[in-house]
């Protein structure tokens, strides 16, 4: 009765304590037993105690049912227990659950709330900067113009090709005029689709070697109305952060899933496609396009669209290039971007443009393979649901491109002016030029910022107003709206036209420096 | 309201119903045939660019009649024009242009004072401001696009409307869209009719507020509306609205009816919201002398907070404006988007209205003005009441030029608008989505210009033609017998 781990404890050498240790675990032993065998003799008692109640119970039950027979089932005791409780869980379930009261509001306490609301006023307060008012023009914005009875040098207008006061397109204008008077009185649809405009779709299409384009009567319009007819919910956009108001609207409109990339910024392009390639499973149901504008109105950089055309090829994703600044400006012959990379123009889906720059006129177009334009003479809201253009601005945009077609001359005096101003402009102390040397926007910036935008425009603003006051050169700086997301850095516009002469740009470089070197 | 009788809204639902069925059979073959033909490699892993539900409509229903629709023109839009004839060879898909003209009478473009065409006193100083300041300022209005006609306009604009001050824009459609993000932002409630143009649907979703919208013309809707958004609050965090804009037009373009103005006033001064009023049809059509409907029914401009306003309508030109209060107005000079980024309005167009709105106030020397508005309120009148005469049912409220006359089936469009064409006279259906899918309808606008020979002609014609159609649909009122007069000699 021993146990083997008591019989392998007892050692040799310390007999004594063993020894008492021995007897100790002895009577453990014995006492444990006892007490084992007392808890077995009491469970037994219990579970013959509880066996014979159970019994006697069942009995009980079954005894008065023990003949009864309902439905053919034989009814046990236990089946008046389950009725019971599902009795009761029926009338449980019956009951209403415990919610607090829901009190509508009363009439006179609505009444109370409306009374309470103070709204904010329509506007904001009027603050110092949104009273000024720009200059006004006595004259055609051309390359001199007249401001306050003063003649200026004007490189304040987008006006690239110098087509402002051109003669031959004021007569078609005037032959317009007379034969269809100002405005054309209805939108596309509805009898506002005058032969000039259809004239105009096909001379553009013709000029760009696209199939067709559709033309809109506001050069805004146009991409806030195209993107929202491709891209929907759900659809994925990727842009650069450095795009202007509309094609910023035009992505709110449209509901997509809009992810920005550092401003012409190659690699970031690359990395944020290569995140979205990854992370999308169902990459064949969802559209994919990548927004760029060909030169950025807000800080004179072109995109190099080499590099895009191959990302997106590698990437199955389609382009919507924004023209408008390098329509008629960039390439040899003026077709745009597309040209002076020498990308095959099938390559880039969809291409739109305002008309109001190197065109001097007004309006936009949308450009790509006949199912692109054919699809947003339907669904583009800026097109059906707008007036059309009025039809002397149509026959200003088509004499506008015969002429660039015929005299692609005027391309070379650009680029020579362009060229001429940056030698000018290079030393200015305080300024630097960040635009890409072909752009005709050539884009000066603040080389120390005061760190705020507010005060870099402040700054800005002053050597501006210097410069026309003091030596009549009108030029202008980053006009912004609170509204607009992009924050790239201000600066000063300077609007280069094939119409300046060298005088001209000596001119505004000489202004520039004096006025830079006394402010900065 | 329109009252559709059980036995047409069947018809219509059927005709439907036959056209989508059999779309979509034709879309089976379709896939059923690509399958067989492989696409191109080009487009494997691209999704394509327009989904087959998306363009259903465009591709089965309204490729069928196509002609109704952008029928190009080849004179100026006056009462009468060249309409361009088309022809197709593969049932509609495609549509080429002829050097064939036919003269017709135009009952379907916005030109309510007559000013559409070369006009005596408008188009000489329009050739003149072409030549002095060219088709285009090519610039921004904050740059260097303000010449002294822009400032001139806006000085003139605000006092024929009655405001303080007033701002211009270079298209109509692109002033809603960017105004209404310029004036409430998140945080702000807009509440608007339910039959709104586009672009302030446009303009309200740019501008990131919360929307309601309430029934149309139904002031008791809107006050009930509004009395719950102010007590409800901002949706989930219940803190009160930052501002409440109501919008609301002055004529509905598809229903000719007028907005019940006074009584929409009197519940936001009751609620403290704003009201933002779309003129852009009724502005220089209606009132006494076209000041529009805050003349017509007699209210205060001084109650509504925003009059906005087209000029390609009564004005013959193109663009839009704002007129509100000199802080309002200074405000949207420096925010709103299509001032700061768009090109300003092309001078020649800007000196047309000015011209315009000159002889309409008689500053011209000359009263062509009010006999132009009275000529339009009278042709108004008497082609509204001859057509009901007729047995048509014709939409809007007396004094409106823009008349719809309803024909539900969609099989009547095509059918009505070829057969007026037949008969030189060319008219505008209206079909979804500009209108509910059920309330299909053809519109007549009426022109400043239009003589009564010409409404006459008019009235013949779509008579005739109604009778071949089918959509007099509520009895002809007997004609009165004349009561003979005896000369005396």
């Amino acid at each position: 009765m021993i146990p083997s781990h008591l019989k392998s404890s007892v050692g040799d050498s310390k007999e004594d304590a063993g020894f008492s240790a021995f007897g100790l675990g002895l009577e453990l032993e014995r006492r444990g037993a006892l007490e084992s065998l007392k808890v077995e003799v009491m469970a037994s008692a219990i579970v013959n105690a509880t066996t014979a109640v159970v019994e006697w119970a069942s009995m009980a039950f079954d005894a008065p049912f023990a003949d009864a027979v309902v439905f053919g089932v034989h009814v046990d005791g236990h089946l008046v227990v389950e009725v019971l409780l599902i009795a009761v869980i029926l009338f449980q379930l019956t009951r209403k659950s415990y919610k607090p009261p829901k009190k509508p509001l009363s009439e006179k306490e609505i009444d109370d709330l409306c009374e309470e609301w103070v709204p904010e006023p329509l506007h904001p307060p009027i603050t110092e900067e949104m009273k000024v008012e720009p200059p006004t023009l006595e004259s055609a914005a051309g390359p001199h113009t007249v401001i306050d009875g003063k003649e200026v040098v004007n490189f304040a207008s987008s006006n690239y090709l110098g087509l402002i006061g051109n003669e031959t397109i004021i007569d078609s204008c005037v032959a317009s005029l007379e034969k269809y008077g100002v405005g054309s009185c209805g939108p596309r649809g509805f009898y506002g689709t005058i032969d000039v405009h259809l004239d105009c779709e096909k001379r553009i299409a013709k000029f760009m070697g696209t199939p067709d384009s559709i033309l809109y009567s506001y050069g805004i319009s146009t991409i806030f109305s195209v993107i929202p007819a491709f891209c929907k919910k759900g659809d994925i956009i990727v842009v650069d952060e450095g795009v202007h108001w509309g094609v910023q609207n035009g992505l709110y409109l449209s509901r997509s899933n809009v992810v920005y990339f550092k401003h012409n910024d190659m690699a970031s392009l690359e990395s944020t496609l290569e995140k979205l390639a990854h992370g999308n499973k169902q990459a064949e149901k969802v559209r994919r396009y990548i927004v760029v504008e060909a030169l950025y109105q807000n800080s004179g950089q072109i995109a190099p669209l080499n590099d895009i055309v191959r990302l997106k090829e590698k990437y199955r994703f389609r382009i919507i290039l924004e023209e408008s600044h390098s329509f008629g400006v960039l390439g040899n012959t003026g077709r745009g971007l597309a040209e002076l990379y020498g990308v095959p123009i099938e390559k880039i889906d969809i291409i739109t443009a305002g008309m109001g720059n190197a065109l001097a006129t007004d309006g936009g177009f949308c450009t790509g393979n006949a199912r692109v334009v054919d699809h947003q003479r339907l669904s583009s809201s800026g097109y059906v649901f707008s007036a059309s253009l009025p039809p002397y601005l149509a026959s200003a945009a088509v004499a506008a491109v015969n002429y660039l077609e015929d005299n692609p001359s005027v391309l070379m005096t650009l680029r020579r002016n362009i060229h001429l101003l940056w030698e000018g402009l290079s030393d200015v102390p305080g300024l630097m030029i960040v635009s890409d040397p072909l752009s005709p926007i050539v884009f000066l910036k603040l080389k120390n910022s005061t760190g705020s935008l507010k005060n870099d425009l402040e700054l800005l603003n002053k050597i501006a107003e210097r410069v026309l006051k003091e030596d009549s050169v009108f030029i202008v700086s980053t006009k912004r709206s609170v509204l607009d997301k992009c924050r790239l850095p201000v600066g000063i516009r300077v609007f280069v036209s094939a119409g300046h002469t060298e005088s001209d740009i000596k001119k505004v470089s000489e202004s520039l420096r004096r006025v830079a070197t006394e402010n900065l | 309201m329109v009252r559709l009788p059980y036995s047409t809204a069947l018809t219509t639902l059927f005709s439907y119903g036959l056209l989508f069925a059999f779309g979509q059979l034709r879309d089976l073959f379709r896939k059923i045939i690509d399958w067989f033909k492989s696409s191109s490699e080009d487009l494997k892993g691209y999704a394509p660019i327009c989904l087959g539900l998306e363009d259903f409509y465009t591709r089965r229903l309204y490729l069928r009649i196509q002609d109704c629709f952008c029928r190009p023109i080849a004179s100026a839009p006056d009462a009468w024009f060249d309409v361009v004839e088309r022809y197709s060879e593969d049932s509609n898909k495609t549509l080429h242009r002829t050097s064939k003209t036919s003269k017709c009478l135009n009952l379907g473009s916005y030109n309510y004072l007559g000013f559409a065409a070369a006009d005596e006193y408008c188009t000489p100083r329009v050739i003149e401001s072409l030549k002095k300041y060219s088709p285009s300022t090519c610039s921004i209005r904050v740059d260097g696009g303000t010449t002294d006609l822009h400032t001139e306009l806006e000085e003139l604009v605000a006092r024929f409307v009655g405001k303080p001050a007033a701002v211009t824009f270079g298209m109509g459609y692109a002033t809603n869209s960017s105004i209404i993000p310029a004036l409430i932002g998140k945080g702000g409630l807009i509440i608007s009719d339910s039959l709104n143009h586009n672009s302030i649907v446009n303009g309200a979703r740019g501008s990131g507020a919360a929307i309601r919208v309430f029934q149309h013309n139904n002031v008791a809707h809107l006050e009930k509306v509004l009395r719950e958004q102010i007590a409800e609050g901002q949706p989930r965090t219940h803190r009160p609205w930052k501002k409440i804009i109501i919008i609301v037009e002055g004529i509905y373009s598809m229903e000719g009816e007028l907005c019940p103005l006074a009584e929409v006033i009197a519940v936001c001064k009751k609620y403290k919201a704003y009201i933002y009023l779309d003129e852009a049809h009724s502005i220089g059509a209606v009132g006494k002398s076209g000041k529009g409907v805050c003349e017509l029914l007699g209210v205060d401009p001084a109650d509504v907070d925003i009059m906005m306003g087209t000029f390609t309508k009564s004005f013959g030109s193109c663009g839009g404006y704002i007129a509100a209060s000199k802080e309002v107005v200074q405000y949207l000079k420096d925010t709103c988007p299509a001032h700061v980024y768009a090109t300003s309005m092309s001078p020649p167009a800007v000196q047309q209205v000015i011209s315009s709105l000159k002889v309409i106030l008689g500053e011209d020397g000359s009263s062509r003005g009010s006999q132009k508005l009275a000529q339009i309120r009278e042709n108004s009148n008497f082609f509204r009441c001859e057509l009901k005469k007729m047995g048509f049912e014709v939409l809007g409220d007396n004094d409106s030029p823009i008349m719809p006359i309803m024909l539900y089936n969609p099989a009547k469009i095509p059918a009505f608008s070829r057969e007026c064409l037949k008969q030189n006279v060319a008219v505008v259906m209206v079909a979804f989505p500009a209108s509910p899918l059920l309330l299909a309808r053809t519109r007549i606008c009426i022109s400043a210009a239009h003589s009564r020979e010409d409404l006459l002609k008019g009235l013949e014609v779509i008579s005739k033609v109604g009778d071949l159609v089918g959509i007099k649909y509520f009895p002809t009122e007997p004609p009165k017998h004349e009561t003979k007069v005896y000369k005396v000699e």
